[in-house]
């Protein structure tokens, strides 16, 4: 008989040692995971609640949004309303995951398995965090963007940051790049690419220049309007990309902020488009581990039925007419989703040889489910390995809801084998960032007129933008401008819906 | 592998967000915290606590779609095939989801520290007339108990507290006590077998040099009283509450004045370390009371405000050197004073309390709905608006209603260029 890994629900630092010794075990030698090295971290609830307030991030810079978002996470712990999450897990390297205090010898075991492991492999080997996403730098990075911040603060005054951190905030889902094109972002070289910038600029600011007389501006009308969006780099959906490149009158250290706000939405992308797959590899991954442990007689049989009661509570999916239900549960997808694949894998039927001729009875799980986490997003892993037993395990059903239709909303697909196609299709666009959201692109600039920022709102499916959020963002977006921003939704068809036009407020101290 | 214990970090990572947001919250949390305030009694005003202020103030707007068709995937199916229709509103159960739907404002509540609330409730207060201001800068040392210590002057010696250390020392070395050693004696004396006689006379000798070597009182037990010096500060303030309680003031005339006191209090105690409360009830003759008589205890006859004002006098040359004390007196009263006194009362004020006082606040009480309030004025604000015209500083409001006390003390002491005052109403 193996030792157990601990007895009842103490644990101290050498216990986590074990654990995480034990864990590492199986996660490297049975499940042939490759993972950052791991840095784990015992906290506090209020240091939960702080790390909470800063998008999870060890060290972040300072905005009121953060405060607010304490503010409201604190009052809603305090109701009752809302537990904590039992672990923060990091995307960094080494990786880091934070353990609360409170947490049982069982809930740690389950923790580390999640986090450590779990978490950990798909940070490091999914396309997507590789393509976008730079472990290695991201805490540097941080760190540099609290001091440069604060220094900006100290130079420009408060009050002047913080307008410009409030409408990069607004346009933060606008500062993506959804399509890999540059190379991969390197924020350690950002960042001493920043430094030179600033230093350079420091270096050859000479007052004389200002006076040179300049000579007769060439004719705008010689460009074309073809090359002149071209070389703005037009159309551009990277709304912050674009202020930063081109807006006219920004201050260095402004554009500098718009950086790191994008650099950061950016540094998030991938998170948004694998919440399903992430979490997904993480339960399933804790499940193999601590399965594995008590079969090994590391952890005793109370504790085991301890972690199957939360592990039962994060995997469950209440139907559409439970209160409780507030869409599909990532976890339960996730989970159920990789546990079929296992399935298929090793016992497939014929309607899984029919659906997944690939994978079905290939034997090697391990192989598959590596293959898997490393290659897809939410929305094509779903198009992918959404089986129909599956569905029917859920009792999938596409809803249509036309608000021109009288009778009410149209059930247009179900369970059985006409819906199959269609249900798994919808369920996927569901999960695809690009459709959830808005399609907006800086269409042109009219530089030889009034230098008015023209943009467009692809509308999908008659869905426009909230107007009074539209307008707020609007008015940040044009502050950033300094001219007169137009906001134009069209349709499919080109068709003009709607139009947006903001002027910017007046500027109290001059750029 | 490093597992790293962070909870000794200092927490509270995000106070310095909590700050910036409640800056930029501040006329929310200012006009939230006023409301609460006129709810609550003002003694819990000091405890601090929830607010809640709209979210909506605080929006971060995105650009966020909404409407048009919708399409979703839903678990849970039991009856539906496809082509059914599900009724909008009704007993389909269908709740959508759907995006753009988490779009109500609600209001959010926030908690405040006591003093992140009395700070944003006393914001733009200040106290008028700070002469003295220059005083509170220099500090005065005082002396204060602080514990026992093994060293001292034989004058200090804490004979309680030796007389206890030196019992459980003798009680753990097992000294015989003075009944066991009489005991033992009396045992001798009455013993007549020669060899027991021994025996026992061997064990007396035993405890008495047990007795020898294990004293009664040790140097080691002695304790001397121990205390420090403490910086005090000079920046100390009085305050002067004077209530008519002649029959003519009612409950709710007590309750209007003790609140406007409370506030006043508050608001002291804020801006000084060391803020003394003076509790001054009047007839036609004062005395200083405590605060429970003042409130509650039964008094009446007629009136004379004179002798509250000469009780104050008296007190301040006893006990409060107006160069070391600010002082501020508030005064309440339904207005009503003997028609002989008035001339008195005016010599008083200007002579002898006005030119110690940082500031005298006169209340006027009503009854509740007092709309027989506005017909005249009474005898004391007749004459105390006489004094103020001919410029002594004193600030004078009417309050019938409890929810106007706020109001009317934001007004006495908002932040203003000069310290004179503008008119009544």
């Amino acid at each position: 008989m193996t030792e157990r890994l601990f007895e009842g629900a103490d644990w101290d630092f050498h216990t986590l040692q074990r654990i995480t010794d034990a864990c590492e075990a199986v996660a490297i030698r049975d499940l042939g995971l490759d993972v950052y090295p791991n840095q784990i971290e015992v906290i506090t609830t209020e240091q939960m609640l702080d790390a909470y307030s800063s998008v999870g991030m060890p060290l972040f810079y300072k905005h009121w949004s953060f405060g607010k978002q304490f503010a409201f996470h604190e009052a809603s712990y305090r109701k009752g309303l809302m537990g904590l999450a039992y672990e923060i897990v990091i995307n960094s390297s080494p990786c880091i995951s934070y353990l609360m205090e409170e947490n049982t010898a069982t809930m740690q075991t389950l923790v580390i398995a999640h986090a450590a492991f779990g978490h950990n492999h798909f940070f490091k080997n999914n396309y997507l965090f590789r393509q976008w996403t730079d472990a290695d730098g991201i805490l540097d990075y941080l760190d540099f963007a609290k001091t440069y911040v604060m220094q900006c603060e100290e130079r420009y005054g408060r009050v002047e940051v913080e307008r410009t951190l409030d409408a990069a905030h607004a346009l933060m889902s606008h500062g993506i790049d959804r399509y890999p094109g540059k190379k991969k972002l390197d924020l350690r070289a950002e960042e001493k690419r920043a430094g030179r910038r600033r230093k350079h600029e420091e270096e050859v600011f000479n007052d004389l220049w200002r006076t040179v007389p300049k000579g007769a501006a060439k004719s705008r009308s010689a460009l074309s309007i073809e090359r002149r969006r071209k070389l703005l780099g037009l159309p551009q959906e990277n709304l912050l990309y674009f202020l930063e490149k081109s807006a006219p009158r920004l201050a260095p250290w402004q554009r500098e902020l718009l950086r790191i706000v994008r650099h950061i939405a950016q540094y998030f992308y991938p998170q948004s488009q694998t919440k399903v797959m992430n979490e997904g590899t993480a339960t399933y991954v804790h499940y193999r581990i601590m399965t594995k442990l008590h079969q090994q007689g590391r952890i005793s049989d109370g504790n085991f039925l301890e972690f199957l009661g939360s592990h039962t509570n994060v995997v469950f999916q209440p139907e559409f007419d439970d209160p409780r239900f507030s869409g599909f549960n990532p976890y339960a997808l996730g989970f159920a989703v990789m546990q079929d694949i296992e399935r298929i894998v090793t016992q497939p039927e014929d309607e899984d040889r029919e659906w997944f001729p690939d994978i079905a009875g290939k034997g090697d799980v391990m192989g598959v489910l590596r293959d898997v986490w490393a290659n897809y997003r939410d929305e094509s892993f779903i198009g992918q390995f959404l089986s129909p037993k599956l569905m029917r395990h859920f009792r999938m059903f596409h809803l249509h809801d036309d608000p021109e239709e009288r009778a009410g909303i149209r059930v247009d697909a179900i369970h059985d084998e006409r819906g199959f196609r269609r249900v798994r299709r919808e369920l996927a666009r569901q999960h695809d960032v690009g459709f959830i959201d808005a399609n907006i692109e800086v269409i042109d600039v009219d530089l030889s007129g009034d230098r008015r920022l023209i943009l467009h709102h692809h509308v999908i499916k008659g869905s426009q933008l909230n107007e009074t959020d539209a307008k707020r963002v609007l008015q940040h977006l044009a502050d950033l401008w300094t001219y007169d921003v137009s906001l134009i939704e069209v349709d499919a068809n080109d068709k003009v819906l709607r139009e947006y036009v903001v002027s910017p407020r007046p500027i109290t101290a001059a750029a | 592998m490093h597992i790293i214990d962070r909870r000794l970090n200092p927490g509270g990572k995000s106070l310095e967000n909590r700050q910036r947001f409640l800056r930029r919250a501040k006329s929310l949390v200012q006009g939230a915290v006023k409301k609460t305030s006129q709810e609550r009694d003002i003694k819990d005003v000091l405890e601090g606590g929830e607010v809640t202020i709209p979210l909506d103030g605080m929006h971060e707007p995105r650009f966020r779609r909404e409407g048009g068709t919708r399409d979703m995937v839903l678990p849970g199916n039991k009856k539906f095939i496809e082509g059914d229709y599900l009724q909008r509103s009704g007993q389909s159960g269908a709740k959508d989801s759907g995006p753009g739907e988490g779009d109500s404002e609600d209001a959010f509540r926030f908690v405040l520290s006591r003093d992140e609330f009395v700070d944003l409730f006393l914001d733009d207060l200040e106290l008028p007339d700070l002469a003295k201001r220059k005083i509170a800068q220099t500090e005065s040392e005082g002396i204060q108990r602080a514990g026992y210590t093994t060293s001292g002057s034989p004058a200090n010696i804490s004979v309680s507290r030796t007389v206890r250390l030196a019992l459980a020392r003798r009680i753990a070395l097992k000294r015989p006590r003075k009944e066991e050693i009489e005991e033992l004696e009396a045992a001798i004396a009455a013993c007549t077998d020669e060899d027991e006689r021994e025996v026992l006379l061997a064990q007396l000798e035993k405890l008495k040099a047990k007795t020898r070597r294990i004293p009664y009182i040790d140097p080691l037990d002695i304790r001397y009283r121990r205390f420090e010096t403490v910086p005090r500060p000079v920046a100390q303030a009085v305050m002067f509450c004077l209530m008519d309680v002649s029959g003519s003031m009612s409950e709710h005339m007590k309750d209007l004045a003790k609140r406007f006191y409370m506030l006043l209090y508050v608001f002291l105690k804020r801006r000084y370390k060391h803020v003394e409360i003076v509790f001054i009830r009047h007839t036609d003759r004062a005395e200083e009371v405590d605060e429970q008589t003042f409130f509650y205890g039964p008094a009446s006859g007629g009136t004379l405000v004179s002798s509250a004002l000469q009780a104050m006098h008296e007190i301040v040359r006893e006990r409060f050197n107006p160069s070391d004390w600010n002082i501020y007196a508030a005064q309440a009263s339904d207005g009503d004073n003997s028609y002989s006194d008035g001339e008195l009362t005016g010599l008083l004020l200007t002579d002898k309390i006005l030119p110690v006082c940082q500031f005298f606040a006169y209340l006027e009480v009503g009854e509740s709905g007092g709309s027989a309030f506005d017909l005249s004025d009474s005898s004391l604000w007749t004459l105390y608006e006489r004094l103020r015209n001919s410029g002594a500083p004193l600030s004078m409001r009417k309050v019938s209603e409890r929810s106007e006390i706020f109001p009317v003390f934001h007004d006495l002491f908002q932040r203003r260029e000069t310290a004179q005052e503008k008119a009544a109403p």
